[in-house]
């Protein structure tokens, strides 16, 4: 199991939604390399009381759930290096390997 | 559908006087802007409107993107809402949206709202909700800055939510009270309703007034109606909402003084009001204090208003002429409401004797003074006053009579009465006259709408039996202007009757 859990939320099976969900599985494995993290797509037209349970609003939305600290962005993830950044997993940042060092 | 005048389906908000002035409510299945300044009262609007709906069997959800939900339940259980009741019973279901510290979002591209609409939509359905209410879209704004966007999506949840055929309510910010709709001119556009919430400075008062600025498709009333915010929530106090009815009963009712009652042609009219002007001292709560009396004689129940004396006073003046007072309060005859002026503001002062009116059901109503009142409220605060007590008492087929102070001990007319004088349906003025190194008093029945009356300007003394109705005046002329010409010859062409009488007066 992935060291790193996210979780997507999107709006529908839509092309959007599935561009969203290749989007952050590409840099993921980029910058965490294969089986090291793991997705989970909440649809929250589907599960709409999972997105009340964590107040979203907004679709596309990534959690990262772990590592400590939490961190939330929203918005088509096309952009790799702004997704890293906003997920605090920018290279670089010491955070991104805890115990190991660059 | 074509929208029709007559035919747009209206909404009953059940805010109290909001449906008369919207004419019905709000247009079903319609997004209604609330927008306001920062302070005027958008929060309890939005509550209280879904809160009305829970009270008539529509449920409702409240969307807050500001106010945490547990300081809303809070908030709204000071108006009596028991909002935690009703989220257990099914009947109202909050959607939270307020910021969370802990849910910090990083914008990193091009997003939309679905979720939110995805969980207001779950709402809806999970409640039967038949209203929602968003609190306030501003707040969004802040988070995210990507306006034309935000635009483009509140349209689309507002139009879901509407082809779910509920009705919304949503509020707005506003920096100024008389400018730009919104501060960022986004609401209206989603809109189909806007009202607009006034928290104005006047006469270094505050003023708070309600205006359907745009009812798309409905007829309205249009221009601003004073509302107040009370432990029951809003209140809107209708004026040109009211159609003013001129006395329409011919039952005759006694003044309390059988020579003033024949002077209005058999006394007044069972739903007239009655304005009394005079100067301090000329027996106006001698002539209330009569009228009070000749109604709990005939077995009715009598009501004052008294903004000047104190209970104490009252009941001792009443009983140096005779009255028990204090018995006929104990009998539940009479009930004397001891307010200070400046205790509230002029909405609040209404509503509270709406109230008392409509729970001790008097047949007479005694304001003293009328002048009291004005003197701590701007001119047009005061006149829309007036004029919702008087179309209330008509509704309640009930007599007023109010007192006015002239500030001159002789002639003159009080500002009062210039503003309301055409508000009421009888004027008897009480007049000192100075002759010969006397004062003495004279009255007269000025207006008596719907009756003829005695033009005569008649003397009158008082003394421990109270007030004594002589003659008309024969040796002097000029009595209502303070001008007093003495006629030589008393008794041949004296005293002035009809027409010269309103001139004398508008001289003075």
């Amino acid at each position: 199991m992935g060291r790193f859990r996210f979780t997507l939320y999107v709006a529908g099976d839509t092309a959007r939604s599935q561009q969203a969900y290749a989007d952050l599985r590409r840099i993921c494995q980029e910058r965490l390399g294969d089986g090291d993290f793991e997705v989970t797509v909440v649809d929250v037209t589907v599960d709409p009381d999972a997105a009340e349970a964590e107040r979203i609003l907004t679709t596309p939305t990534v959690v990262k759930e772990e590592p400590a600290p939490r961190r939330r962005i929203t918005g088509d993830l096309s952009d790799a290096q702004k997704v890293l950044t906003g997920l605090g997993l920018a290279p670089g940042w010491p955070a991104v390997h805890p115990g190991s060092n660059p | 559908m074509t929208e029709n005048l007559a035919t747009v389906d209206k909404l009953e908000t059940g805010i109290p006087g909001l449906d008369l002035i919207s004419e019905g409510g709000f247009p079903r299945g319609r997004a209604t802007l609330i927008a306001g300044t920062a302070g005027s009262a958008k929060t309890v609007f939005a509550s209280h409107f879904l809160a009305a709906g829970v009270e008539r069997g529509e449920p409702g959800v409240f969307v807050t993107f500001e106010d945490p939900v547990a300081a809303i339940r809070t908030n709204m259980a000071s108006f009596g809402w028991d909002i935690p009741a009703w989220e257990r019973e099914g009947k109202w279901a909050f959607v939270d949206a307020s910021p969370d510290p802990d849910a910090a979002v990083t914008v990193v591209g091009d997003f939309d709202l679905s979720a939110l609409l995805a969980r207001i939509q779950n709402a809806v359905r999970r409640v039967g909700a038949v209203r929602v209410s968003l609190d306030s879209l501003n707040a969004l704004y802040v988070q995210f800055k990507d306006h034309a966007l935000l635009r483009s999506e509140l349209f689309r949840i507002t139009s879901t939510l509407k082809r779910m055929g509920v009705t919304l309510v949503f509020t707005g910010e506003r920096t100024e009270e008389y400018g730009e709709i919104s501060r960022h001119g986004i609401e209206e556009f989603v809109a189909d309703n806007v009202i607009i919430l006034r928290n104005l400075l006047t006469d270094e008062r505050r003023r708070r007034t309600v205006e359907l600025l745009k009812v798309r498709g409905a007829r309205h009333q249009r221009g601003e109606f004073p509302f107040t915010v009370t432990e029951r929530g809003i209140i809107i106090l209708p004026l040109s909402g009211i159609t003013l009815t001129q006395s329409s009963s011919t039952v005759r009712i006694s003044s309390g003084n059988p020579t003033l009652d024949q002077m209005c042609g058999g006394g007044f009219f069972r739903d007239s009001i009655i304005l009394l002007s005079g100067a301090t001292g000329t027996g106006k709560t001698l002539t209330v204090t009569q009228f009070l009396a000749a109604g709990v004689a005939e077995g009715e129940r009598s009501l004052m208003f008294a903004f000047e004396e104190s209970r104490d006073q009252l009941y001792r003046n009443a009983a140096a002429w005779g009255y028990d007072f204090e018995k006929m309060e104990r009998d539940g005859q009479l009930r004397v409401v001891n307010t200070y002026p400046h205790a509230m503001a002029m909405e609040d002062h209404l509503v509270q004797m709406r109230d008392v009116i409509r729970e001790f059901r008097p047949q007479r109503v005694a304001v003293d003074s009328l002048s009291a009142l004005e003197r701590v409220t701007g001119m047009r605060s005061f006149r829309e006053f007036v004029i919702s007590l008087t179309s209330f008492l008509k509704q309640q087929e009930t007599a007023g009579l109010f007192t006015s102070t002239t500030p001159s001990l002789l002639g003159g007319t009080s500002v009062t009465e210039k503003h309301i004088s055409t508000l009421t349906d009888t004027i008897v003025l009480l007049r000192y006259v100075e002759s010969y190194g006397q004062m003495r008093r004279g009255l007269t029945v000025l207006k008596m709408r719907g009756s003829s009356h005695d033009h005569d300007i008649r003397e009158f003394e008082i003394d421990g039996e109270g007030m004594h109705v002589l003659g008309r005046f024969t040796d002097l002329s000029g009595v209502l202007s303070g001008n007093v010409t003495f006629l030589a010859g008393a008794g041949g062409g004296a005293g002035g009757r009809g027409g010269e009488t309103h001139e004398e007066r508008d001289a003075g």
